[in-house]
């Protein structure tokens, strides 16, 4: 399907950070340069275990063998085939699993100010999601209030699996912040590992922990629903970024067949988990973990029922389709426009603001 | 040939083909009329010091229920002891008047995969088979038991499983999905041989105390989010068994996930397959889309039911998953409890009717 006419907005593509943190080392302060140096941490690898980099599904295999995955990667292999007009960036990397507040707070303003000098600068399309120490959320209320000015990131990152559920209050100044500047919080798939990655325990492969995270988000939205988050921060909008979308229909019909039987637990729901999803969340469209029968995809889509929660996305550079083929066969063409500009301009309302202003310089 | 799910005993409805209710749970009205079946050591050990599982309350649920012992208001037996204790009451209650012909016992009381002590455990699972025996299955001709082990501790569950699986009355092997590792993992290779060489299906009552989250993300707050914890826990409980090969080994093995849902299946089935494709390499073992296991090695209980927004969307759900793999439960005497009369919101062809309410579970269970 050619999407190109429309000049898609694609919500989740990755910066592949270096391995380890030595290219970090000019973004940090004299006191976190030294403390890296004396310790040896700037060694340290960034990976996340939740994608490990040589597997297939992190890096698709012609773009891996193209080269570095750099900014002209990043423009040649994931903007320039869709015509793209922005593309907001995810960047997974180890601050956010750090025991330590401090150095995870150090990390996330150091990748911040990179991520801005060696993508925001180099390529106008690019937007980006402001990576925070979920760790300390008063840190990463300090680093949104920081980041804010630059409105070329228009979102919120973190990871899904944390020491917490994310509806917890702990949390809740993340998203005071994130909700005071308009940004929504993108939740990406991925764990702290502060717990097993499956409700049974540890399971033996790295795919096993990829297929759970879907199912990790269902856990996720429903405490993020429960703790009456949208009800506290009612402007606040949350993307689940990378988590699949096909559950949504049977997620729906759980959480509002459980809200009806226990809605005495949570009173301050007033309305249907449903109806708060339309509302206020939003979904990525890659991985589609699309049914066999294309005639299938339209009964799914059909059963989510709204035209509002779905963000066009091609998830670069895992490797989910071939080719450009990004649009999962079945999805309504009547959908497009909503799915590739509409949604997206819609949930990330920095996007349009930065349409007729030359974006400002990183602080 | 139809099946008769009105709720109302007369004369006429009785000659009709009744149901089979694949999810029960019997409770017992003190702890000593389980104890009474151990040996005098365990006894004992009961008494002086009890239950001691991996959660900070000795003697309640880590989420406090939104009913009194999780059950419907009128499940209380008028001559006194918790929901499902009296035998009389809840053939009164449930299985005459929803023309019960088969009811399928999960017993949950006390927990006996969870026990810390192990050897506890064990004597306890013992004990609640004997139980079940003799207090419900030899009572009324219409319960059949779940075997009920410990596979935490493989040995014992293996000897437990071949001591009862030649005994009349057991249809299934039963243990908490919430074990201390993932089903499919190499420890409970010898249990689920044992079970694959008794020919009984394994029926998964969503339970356990491990020592863990019931999330991936920590622990909620509410006891909502516990409730619904039971879909993700079994999502990942059927992707172990299909990733780990355990089904490449064992293809005798059939399960029946009991009381977790089963509107997350097709998406299971279309997740693991495109994710199974790209990654296949790491295993190597599951040689065929993980689709194609979940299709042949796993059965689904109805309650608690799906309920749409549109009710004919529960007719797509049922169709991807396949007629043949529903199996109607009440969940008696829960507060959630499924009443068959009602629980569909969609009209079901008589054929439909026929097989999610006895064809398929008969089949399942070899019922007749």
């Amino acid at each position: 399907m050619d999407i190109a006419s429309y000049r898609p907005v694609d919500c989740d593509v990755h910066i592949m950070p270096p391995s380890d943190m030595r290219f970090l080392l000019p973004y940090f302060d004299a006191y976190w340069h030294d403390h890296m140096t004396s310790r040896g941490a700037e060694k340290l690898a960034l990976t996340l275990t939740s994608y490990p980099p040589n597997a297939p599904m992190t890096c698709r295999a012609d773009w891996r063998a193209a080269g570095p995955l750099d900014v002209k990667a990043l423009g040649r292999d994931a903007l320039d085939p869709y015509n793209t007009r922005f593309a907001i960036c995810h960047t997974l990397h180890s601050a956010q699993i750090l025991y330590s507040e401090d150095m995870a707070a150090a990390v996330c303003r150091a990748m911040n100010d990179w991520i801005s000098r060696e993508y925001l600068d180099k390529d106008a399309r690019l937007r980006a999601a402001i990576v925070v120490p979920a760790q300390s959320p008063e840190l990463a209320a300090e680093e949104i209030e920081r980041m804010a000015a630059d409105r070329r990131f228009v979102e919120v990152q973190l990871l899904t699996l944390n020491e917490m559920p994310l509806g917890r209050r702990f949390y809740w100044p993340i998203y005071a912040a994130a909700e005071k500047h308009g940004l929504p919080i993108g939740i990406h798939a991925g764990s702290t590992y502060r717990h097993a990655p499956t409700p049974i325990g540890w399971p033996s492969h790295a795919v096993e922990d990829y297929i759970a995270l879907s199912h990790s988000f269902q856990s996720q939205l429903l405490n993020i629903i429960t703790e009456g988050v949208f009800q506290k921060f009612p402007t606040l909008k949350i993307v689940l970024v990378e988590a699949g979308f096909t559950w949504l229909p049977s997620f729906l019909w759980r959480a509002d067949k459980g809200w009806r039987g226990l809605r005495r637990e949570t009173p301050w729901l007033k309305e249907s988990p449903a109806r708060i999803i339309r509302d206020h969340v939003r979904f990525t469209l890659q991985p589609a973990n699309a049914p066999p029968d294309p005639a299938m995809l339209e009964r799914v889509i059909e059963q989510i029922d709204c035209d509002d929660v779905l963000l066009f996305s091609s998830d670069y550079p895992h490797w989910h389709y071939e080719a450009n083929e990004v649009i999962p066969e079945g999805f309504p063409k009547q959908l497009l426009q909503k799915l590739l500009i509409d949604n997206p301009l819609a949930t990330f309302t920095r996007l349009a603001d930065a349409r007729t202003q030359v974006p400002e310089m990183a602080q | 040939m139809s099946i008769d799910t009105a709720p109302r005993m007369t004369k006429e409805a009785k000659t009709q083909l009744g149901i089979v209710d694949c999810d029960i749970h019997p409770m017992s009205k003190t702890g000593g009329e389980i104890t009474r079946f151990m040996p005098q050591r365990w006894r004992e050990h009961a008494a002086v010091f009890g239950s001691n599982i991996r959660q900070g309350y000795a003697g309640s649920q880590p989420y406090p229920r939104m009913s009194p012992g999780t059950a419907r208001a009128d499940a209380w037996p008028p001559g006194g002891g918790p929901p499902a204790s009296d035998l009389p009451f809840m053939q009164a209650q449930h299985l005459n008047p929803n023309n019960v012909d088969y009811g399928i016992l999960h017993p949950l009381r006390l927990g006996p995969y969870d026990q810390r002590n192990q050897e506890f455990g064990a004597a306890m699972a013992s004990a609640i088979n004997d139980w079940q025996l003799e207090d419900w299955i030899g009572r009324d001709k219409r319960l059949r038991g779940s075997i009920v082990v410990t596979p935490d501790w493989p040995e014992a569950a293996v000897a437990e499983i071949e001591r009862r699986a030649g005994q009349a009355g057991f249809v299934q092997i039963s243990w908490g999905p919430q074990a201390m590792e993932p089903g499919g993992r190499r420890r409970y290779w010898p249990v689920l041989e044992a079970v694959a060489a008794s020919g009984l299906p394994v029926g998964l009552h969503i339970g356990g105390q491990p020592g863990r989250a019931p999330t991936s993300g920590g622990w909620p707050s509410y006891y909502f989010e516990h409730h619904f914890h039971t879909m993700p826990a079994m999502q990942s409980l059927v992707t172990s068994m299909i990733f780990e090969g355990v089904l490449e080994r064992l293809p005798a093995l059939r399960f029946v996930l009991v009381e977790s849902g089963f509107g997350w299946v097709p998406s299971l089935a279309w997740r693991m397959d495109q994710h199974w494709h790209r990654m296949r390499a790491e295993v190597p073992e599951v040689k065929r889309p993980p689709s194609e296991y979940l299709r042949e090695h796993f059965w689904f209980t109805t309650q608690p039911i799906e309920e749409p927004e549109q009710p004919q969307h529960l007719r797509d759900i049922i169709d991807w998953i396949g007629w043949d793999r529903l199996l109607f439960s009440s969940d008696y005497p829960h507060w959630d409890f499924d009443d068959p009369a009602y629980a569909f919101k969609i009209s079901l062809s008589p054929e439909e009717k026929h097989r999610i309410f006895r064809g398929n579970a008969s089949a399942f269970y070899g019922l007749d």
